[in-house]
């Protein structure tokens, strides 16, 4: 699991081009959008691209990613959970 | 109504986004594709709206920023924001395309698809500035800077805007150079700077760049020049472009005579520099000459280069060492002829009046 968050934060920073961002600075608990990472609207999108392409989870409704996408903690217990590679 | 031009902004292969510099320093480079002097763009553009931009809406940003402060212009003043580029955000489409290549059509993320629009430029620079007024972009090769230009003097002229933000922006990727490279269009061996126009061979140096003006029916203290006409051809025969210049000034009341600097884009190809060989040995023989593109590269807007360049002689009443192209004096410099074309096609003339 420490792996699959240190993974995701990895790739948060590439794909989401956070240049000024380092991994030690991301908590495995801290909010993505708003106050913590302050990622917006598009940010969600390409997270849920990501999880497809990825992780092969296809989200069906687009407002579970609210939850899913609520911390690295969260993520990545769903990515575990549902990944099919 | 009279257009001026009361501020400039660039963004280029030289040290010219701080306006304070007028090519005191040259930077020279001896290679077949120069890419930006990129100014520290944290000092610009906030990091959270910068991590979407491509280069060439951060370098648009920059230059756009740097004419709005020195016109002392409020955003809200602003009426429009007209852009031209060859190509856009290239580097966003070239990579939105190769996603959807690589992954079989799927996986597309929002962010490329954003920027793969040309007229994402001036899109941007409007939510930056919330600006709500016309807002358009013109593409069309080497006249898509004077095709902004020319909607915006129409635009001013008929009162139908007080201010204007008009720029010309392309930026270099590597497909585009590499593509550029195997049809000849980029010199396939490096040129030194100073050596361009002496080069003898065929192609030109390419670059990239971001040039923005204010133009305003109203002067200010800042102001540049008057932007007095500017007229644009697709197609011209080198022994059409000596006539086609003459009948220019001559609809502005002006004989060659009149003009005390020509501003040619030579770029050093071989295959269509006579089309500028036709005014610097004949009808401009006596006129002080400068040249420019051996400073910024050749690309679609470089003429936005000649452009800042026009601006900055006229005001300043100098013409640096490096862009001489001959002799002759230029003493109080009041009109200014800016000839511009590439490979032969979208020709352009563009008449400034010191203001």
């Amino acid at each position: 699991m420490s792996e699959l968050k240190q993974e995701l934060k990895e790739k948060i920073i590439e794909q989401l081009n956070l240049e000024d961002v380092a991994i030690e600075e991301i908590k495995d608990t801290d909010p993505l959008f708003g106050e913590g990472l302050g990622l917006d609207s598009i940010d969600a999108l390409e997270l849920i691209v990501m999880l497809d392409k990825d992780y092969g989870i296809k989200l069906a409704d687009p407002k579970q990613g609210k939850s899913i996408f609520e911390s690295i903690e969260t993520m990545a217990g769903y990515i575990k959970e549902h990944r099919s590679r | 109504m009279p257009v001026y031009i009361n501020s400039i902004g660039s963004v280029s292969a030289q040290k010219t986004f701080d306006n304070s510099l007028f090519l005191e320093e040259i930077v020279r480079y001896n290679d077949t594709v120069l890419e930006i002097i990129a100014p520290n763009y944290k000092d610009y553009i906030p990091p959270a709206a910068a991590r979407r931009m491509a280069k060439g809406i951060k370098m648009s940003t920059v230059s756009a920023k740097t004419a709005m402060i020195e016109a002392g212009m409020e955003e809200d003043e602003i009426d429009a924001i007209i852009v031209g580029t060859g190509l856009g955000c290239i580097g966003d489409s070239e990579k939105f395309v190769s996603d959807i290549l690589d992954n079989d059509e799927q996986f597309l993320t929002p962010t490329r698809f954003i920027q793969s629009s040309h007229n994402t430029v001036a899109g941007q620079i409007a939510l930056g500035m919330g600006c709500k007024g016309h807002n358009f972009t013109y593409v069309h090769s080497a006249i898509s800077f004077e095709s902004a230009v020319m909607d915006a003097k129409m635009q001013l002229e008929n009162e139908e805007a007080k201010n204007i933000l008009v720029g010309g922006v392309d930026e270099l990727v590597d497909h585009h150079v590499n593509t550029h490279r195997l049809i000849g269009h980029i010199k396939q061996e490096p040129v030194e700077t100073m050596s361009v126009l002496t080069s003898g061979t065929k192609g030109a140096v390419f670059s990239e760049g971001a040039h923005f003006f204010t133009l305003s029916n109203e002067k200010r203290s800042s102001c540049y020049s008057e932007l007095l006409a500017v007229e644009t051809f697709n197609t011209l025969a080198e022994d059409q472009v000596a006539a086609k210049t003459k009948s220019f000034l001559s609809e502005n009341g002006m004989g060659p005579d009149a003009i005390d600097v020509i501003i040619l884009g030579y770029n050093g190809d071989v295959e269509f520099d006579g089309y500028y060989d036709t005014l610097a040995t004949a009808l401009f023989k006596d006129t002080a000459q400068v040249y420019y593109k051996h400073l910024s590269g050749e690309f679609d807007t470089a003429s936005g280069f000649g452009f800042w360049l026009g601006n900055k002689l006229l005001k300043q009443q100098r013409i640096p060492d490096a862009v001489r192209l001959n002799s002759v004096p230029a003493n109080s410099a009041q009109n200014a002829l800016i000839y511009n074309q590439y490979r032969g096609e979208n020709h352009s003339l563009t008449l400034l009046r010191k203001c």
